[in-house]
């Protein structure tokens, strides 16, 4: 049981780590900045999800906190730029 | 029942990454910024819900936390990604498409009613 | 913005603040005194502070009749992102990427703009569809595999479930 649970957290930090190779790689390409803020959108849920699974992987409660954070601050951050780029602020 | 909270966490652990990677790989595939937006919301918030209830499931001290975060990624997903399509259109990004003409008058007339304003 | 009596501010104050206060309660997630009491505070602070924005809505939603709908709104909610997931999921992997976009406008026949927040955060997170932008009645919608750009139909393949339950909650 124990194996193929590290198994099973194995492959699925391999898909996490796949996409946020190809968000990244949107990110670099763009080619607009809305487009570069749609792949920070998709890396930060990404990143909170990478982050839940550390803390299991590492048995800390506190990454959940940090998870939590950084989802707040990801989203404000997206909408403050979205606001930016209509011209509102 | 442990042993089946743990494995059920575990298959939505795995449905939960695929997903992920399945909208990353979407905003790189798609041909505009709606397209991309389309995918990147979709996917990647049922991805990352499954994943956190899944992580909740596993460890059932720390269920009523993701069950918070869940509900924070429900909510704020579509908000951003709301506010994301309407900056594209104002900052007049055209969207692709490849069928009839008309798909895009209601796009147009948007805009119109945007400049006049 | 409209003019709104004044125990209806001070109504309104008080269901911001107790919702500020839950939102607090579930991120802090501790009964400990201290973090209770600065929350509190705070939580009054900014519920006194954007009260001008707050002048929406009520939890009139909450009542006995119409909770059985909420109920059913979010079940129905939970099974169309589900559908919408696999659909986007088809749509990534094939090869051939089969997607034939385009803007299509709908008419919304709900009154209040809270309704019409909910009504369109659901469209984002359902099959094949994203809310652009709302402007007074109308919901301009990013449709990924156009079916029909005349209004009446768009509306029917795309917002009728939702609208008929969104209808009997909030009017």
């Amino acid at each position: 049981m124990e194996a193929f649970k590290d198994i099973t957290i194995l492959v699925a930090f391999g898909f996490i780590i796949l996409a946020m190779i190809f968000g990244f790689i949107r990110f670099i390409k763009g080619p607009t900045a809305a487009d570069r803020t749609v792949a920070v959108d998709t890396l930060t849920t990404i990143g909170v999800g990478a982050l839940v699974l550390l803390g299991y992987l590492y048995q800390r409660f506190i990454y959940l906190d940090v998870a939590l954070v950084y989802g707040v601050l990801g989203f404000v951050g997206v909408l403050v730029i979205a606001r930016y780029l209509e011209d509102a602020l | 029942m442990n042993q089946i909270l743990e494995i059920l966490g575990l298959i939505l652990i795995i449905i939960g990454s695929i997903f992920l990677f399945l909208g990353a790989l979407g905003i790189y595939r798609m041909p505009d910024v709606y397209n991309r937006l389309q995918a990147g919301t979709k996917a990647t918030t049922l991805g990352g819900m499954s994943l956190i209830i899944g992580v909740g499931l596993i460890q059932p001290d720390w269920f009523w936390k993701s069950l918070i975060l869940v509900i924070f990624i429900a909510l704020s997903n579509p908000i951003s990604s709301h506010a994301l399509a309407r900056s594209a259109y104002k900052s007049k990004i055209k969207p692709f498409f490849k069928g009839k003409e008309e798909d895009l008058d209601a796009y147009k007339e948007v805009v119109e009613r945007n400049e006049n304003n | 913005m409209k003019e709104s009596t004044f125990s209806a501010k001070v109504m309104h104050f008080f269901l911001s603040w107790a919702l500020l206060f839950l939102v607090w309660l579930a991120f802090t997630s501790t009964l400990e005194i201290q973090e209770v009491l600065v929350g509190a505070a705070t939580t009054m602070l900014v519920a006194l502070f954007t009260l001008r924005f707050f002048d929406c809505c009520t939890f009139s939603f909450l009542a006995p009749g119409k909770l059985y709908n909420v109920i059913k709104y979010i079940i129905v909610f939970i099974i169309e992102m589900i559908k919408a997931n696999f659909d986007v999921a088809r749509r990534v992997i094939s090869p051939s990427l089969p997607i034939n976009p385009g803007i299509v406008k709908i008419r919304t026949k709900l009154k209040t703009n809270y309704a019409k927040m909910v009504l369109a955060n659901s469209i984002t997170l359902t099959p094949g569809t994203l809310s652009v932008d709302i402007v007074d009645d109308y919901i301009y919608i990013h449709w990924i595999d156009v079916k029909n750009t005349d209004p009446e139909q768009a509306f029917k393949d795309i917002a009728e479930t939702f609208e008929k339950i969104l209808l009997k909650i909030f009017e």
